[in-house]
């Protein structure tokens, strides 16, 4: 009796509270809290050494919520919009160290735009994930660039400008994982985080993410509602480590399989209607259908397990270059007299 | 007519693009091969093709590597600025003209005038194909032959420009040749200008500012560069990519241990340089004023959550896009305060490219030891001349890294919080990931408001506490940074000035006949020197290029007690400073009339 009482423990054997952070500050209700707990989850259940993280965030409500998990991670919650590139800094001074970053959709589609841009082209191994609401929640309620043209804000105003579609945006400049989750569906957002944490580049989840404060009124295209009755999904998605055995069911002809860059699989459990997401232009076309019929698309979108992230190509050394030794970063003696010889006149 | 040896300068006028500026090159590196002090500025636009640009060459019996305010020779091989140039000559300018685009006589009299029919010449350059590039050649054979630059200083230079490239150099050695021949043929010499062999260059090198710098990173032991293109800041990022590989050894598996990244915008830059600063890597990123204003944020957050970079400032003109491939010394101001809220940055000024090669080095060493990012602010005039400079020294002493938060460290404080002051010194001890391993040390760094364990925090003390410790671990820099070089005078005037204004002030000290003492500022925060010389000197001049005086004011706002000894001299025209300008603001100080 006793002996079930103590509280299970993943393969480090570390508790699921081991990967928890400090209390939460959000709004009771605050879709971001939600993630936290995926990531929490995801990663215990991965037995992922949170030491091996690095937790990077802009600025926002969102980008606030790496102080609520890994607490046994170090973070850098950074300045607005400038996420991408302080995760790239740190990612590539130490590429043993994955980078969870954290950013909000006025964080990366309005102010850090250019830098969300560029990351996905220049794809350093992390995992990318926006917590869209479609609002600036920490400056109480402005519109996003997320927001829909037929959502009104809470008093009732219609944005003026289009709408940025953050996944159609991803599979344009080339990025070679593409999600979409709600932040009310663990059962698929687990998975795909635990498929990020194990891809090799760039992984990019846009999770839905009501804020319950400012946008989760009627009508708002960003609720909890309305992504419950107007989110579409292609596929169930699962995860397997490579140690683990497959076991869910299926039937024959029902079973995407995806394995990711250490040995581990993503499997996609076909629904009503099934798509490749290994075709680049089958993804386009999937997210296109479901937008112009109001739908909002979610599950693993598209994916490129043959493209390797910005690190792989580097060509560094296996070394981190934030623990290179003198001898190895100072030339050697004689070295310089070398180079004063080809300026001498 | 007595002959003046080794005293006047050579001003070339022609289009950017034309391909003139190894012709230049080639005349500047000759006279160095017959052991001359040649320096040279090239004055060029911000363009590609078409627009003036003018090289001055200039050699002096001191060997001096200022820009003269006058050339005595000229050549206005420029359709477009053939007029001002003729105009801009004192009468008795050497000119040698192309006989194509003849001036009229009467409009400029009292020019001492040599014409070469160039366009002809050229036609004896049997390559049709080459004949656009090597015709520029001709003038350097007319300048060698007029004013006694043997050939083989040519041949040599021309080596060294196109090193192994045999067929390239014999094709510009006959080129050249085409000239020296006409004018030995057809020129009477009528000037008394004249090169002779001398001993100036020693055991010097020829180097550009922005690649000492670049080199003196590498010693630095920078591993990740993040860098934006702008003039004149991308010659030193390019420098670097250029030299790293080779000066660095790869693993033994043949793995790089540097990464070059070129960013969307500085922004990104910047935040590239924090993050791997604060991951523990030696960063940098280099750029020029524009630059410096963009990263403007996110210099404040390095500042505030205390993560070590270097960032390079290679200064142009400003405001705003300003004059970008013309030098001045005009963000002083908005580096030491660079960001919004109560900040400061200390930054190193070079004067020449040793001490580029010195200071870059040094900087990596500085920001790890204090923890924030550190400016090293050169100029156009440095980084994008060629100088002859002492040779790049060898750093002396082991890279210093700064207080870490080790295990053993840990264990040893018992306290251990990332911004606690421990020592008494403000520096607290820092993590570095995967390198600080103990649980403990786990925490979100933030430009927030926070704690001495780096949690969140709005609690008044706490904020004033944390702010004054930055405070005075800035003020504690000045015990690492270069400190001023003193060189006593006879007059009752200091003078101080900075970076690439020395070379100016030394020449014009030596031409004065009392001199005033002369204190040259290296660094920022300020010396005790700084105020001592202050002190005894009732008048200060503080010569500088930019137009508000900045350094002035620094020197006022941080040391108000000797704010009315304080005189302020500025030359902000963007051109190099010459020596003219500065003998000429000190005499007026002095009173004296100026010769
Ligand atoms: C340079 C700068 N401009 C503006 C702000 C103010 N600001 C803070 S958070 C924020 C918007 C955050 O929106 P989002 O990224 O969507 O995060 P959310 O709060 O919705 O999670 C803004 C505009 C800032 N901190 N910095
Ligand atoms: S304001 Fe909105 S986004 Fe911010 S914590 Fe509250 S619910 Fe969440
Ligand atoms: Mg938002």
């Amino acid at each position: 009796m006793s002996e079930d009482k103590k509280p299970a423990t993943n393969t480090l054997g570390l508790t699921k509270s081991d990967y928890k952070g400090g209390p939460s500050t959000m709004c009771k209700g605050c879709g971001h809290d939600r993630i936290s707990e995926a990531i929490i989850q995801a990663s215990y259940d991965l037995g992922l050494d949170a030491t091996n993280i690095l937790k990077m965030s802009g600025i926002g409500c969102s980008s606030k919520t790496p102080a609520y998990f890994l607490g046994n991670a170090m973070g850098l919650n950074s300045t607005h919009g400038r996420m991408p590139s302080f995760a790239t800094g740190a990612h590539i001074a130490n590429t043993s160290m994955t980078p969870i970053g954290v950013s909000g959709d006025g964080d990366s589609a309005s102010i850090g735009m250019g830098q969300f841009v560029h990351i996905l082209r220049r794809n350093p191994k992390m995992v990318y994930i926006i917590e869209n609401n479609g609002v600036y929640g920490l400056t109480k309620g402005q519109f996003s660039a997320t927001a829909d043209r037929q959502s009104p804000s809470k008093r009732g105003a219609y944005p003026r400008e289009e709408s940025i579609d953050l996944c159609g945006l991803a599979l344009e400049l080339g990025a070679t994982f593409v999600s979409r989750s709600f932040s009310g569906d663990k059962k698929q957002l687990v998975p795909l985080l635990k498929a990020a944490l194990s891809f090799d580049g760039l992984s990019f989840i846009d999770v839905i993410s009501p804020c319950v404060t400012f946008n989760n009124h009627e009508g708002s295209t960003k609720s909890y509602t309305h992504q419950k009755e107007m989110g579409v999904t292609f596929h169930d998605p699962y995860y397997v480590s490579p140690q683990d055995p497959i076991d869910i069911e299926y039937e024959q002809g029902e079973l995407r399989e995806v394995t990711l860059h250490d040995g581990s699989k993503l499997l996609l459990r076909k629904l009503e209607h099934d798509f490749d997401p290994t075709d680049r232009n089958a993804s386009f076309d999937a997210i296109q259908r479901t937008r112009n019929k109001g739908e909002v698309l979610t599950g693993l979108i598209h994916i490129d397990v043959e493209a390797r992230s910005m690190s792989s190509n580097s060509g560094l050394t296996d070394q981190p270059l934030s623990m290179l030794a003198q001898q190895e970063l100072r030339p050697a003696s004689g070295v310089l007299d070398r180079i004063n010889d080809s300026f001498r006149i | 007519m007595d002959p003046v040896i080794n005293d006047f300068s050579i001003r070339i006028a022609t289009a950017n693009g034309t391909g003139s500026q190894t012709s230049n090159i080639v005349i500047q590196r000759a006279l160095m091969k017959m052991g001359l002090a040649a320096s040279s500025k090239n004055l060029f636009p911000s363009n590609i093709a078409g627009l003036p640009t003018w090289f001055q060459i200039r050699v002096s019996p001191g060997g001096w590597q200022t820009m003269a305010s006058q050339w005595q020779v000229l050549l206005p091989l420029n359709p477009a600025t053939i007029g001002r140039d003729l105009r801009e000559s004192e009468p008795g300018t050497v000119v040698i003209e192309n006989s194509a685009m003849k001036t009229a006589d009467s409009e400029f009299e009292g020019l001492c005038r040599y014409s070469v029919p160039f366009d002809q010449l050229a036609r004896e350059i049997s390559d049709a194909k080459l004949r656009p590039r090597l015709k520029n050649l001709i003038y350097v054979g007319v300048v060698a032959q007029l004013f006694g630059i043997p050939i083989d200083a040519i041949r040599a230079a021309l080596g060294s420009v196109f090193p192994g490239k045999e067929t390239v150099i014999e094709l510009n050695v006959n080129a050249a040749q085409i000239g020296f021949d006409f004018a030995s043929e057809n020129l009477k010499k009528q000037d008394r200008w004249k090169f002779e062999p001398a001993d100036q260059i020693k055991h010097r090198i020829l180097i550009e500012g922005n690649e000492a710098t670049a080199l003196g990173a590498i010693w630095g032991g920078v591993s990740v560069v993040a860098w934006y293109p702008i003039t004149p800041a991308s010659s030193l990022a390019e420098a670097l990519e250029k030299h790293i590989g080779d000066c660095r050894d790869a693993d033994p598996e043949g793995g790089k241990r540097f990464v070059v990244i070129q960013a969307e915008d500085e922004l990104a830059a910047i935040g590239m340089a924090l993050g791997a600063g604060w991951a523990g890597a030696r960063s940098m990123t280099s750029t020029s004023g524009p630059g410096i204003s963009l990263m403007g944020e996110n210099l404040g957050f390095g500042y505030f959550a205390e993560i070590p970079t270097v960032v390079y400032d290679v200064q142009r003109v400003g405001p705003s896009t300003g004059l970008p491939t013309r030098t001045q010394q005009s963000d002083l101001l908005q580096v030491a305060f660079q960001s919004h809220g109560d900040t400061r940055f200390p930054f190193l000024l070079p004067a020449n490219a040793s001490e580029a090669f010195e200071f870059s080095c040094q900087s990596y060493d500085l920001a790890d030891k204090y923890q924030t990012p550190v400016l090293f602010l050169s100029d156009l005039d440095l980084g994008m001349n060629t100088w002859i400079s002492d040779p790049m020294p060898e750093p002396t002493g082991d890279m210093q890294r700064g207080k870490i938060a080790t295990d053993e460290v840990i264990a040893r404080l018992e306290n251990w919080g990332r911004y606690r002051d421990v020592d008494g010194d403000g520096i607290p001890y820092r993590t570095i990931p995967g390198v600080t391993l103990h649980p403990d040390t786990a925490h979100l760094t933030r430009g927030s408001g926070h704690n001495e364990d780096a949690e969140y925090s709005e609690s008044p003390e706490v904020y004033k506490n944390n702010l004054d410790r930055l405070s005075r671990k800035i003020d504690g820099m000045v015990v690492d940074l270069p400190a001023p070089v003193l060189t006593e005078g006879d007059a009752p005037l200091g003078v101080i000035a900075f970076g690439t204004t020395d070379l100016a002030m030394q020449e014009a000290l030596e031409s004065l006949d009392s001199k005033p003492a002369y204190l040259r500022i290296r660094a920022y925060p300020f010396h005790e020197e700084v105020e001592a010389f202050l002190a005894e000197h009732q008048q200060v001049l503080v010569i500088e290029q930019n137009q508000q005086g900045q350094m002035a004011q620094l020197l006022r706002m941080h040391l108000p007690q000797h704010a009315d000894r304080i005189e302020s001299a500025t030359y902000y025209g963007g051109l190099p400073l010459t020596t003219q300008i500065v003998r000429e603001a000190i005499e007026q100080q002095l009173g004296v009339e100026t010769r």
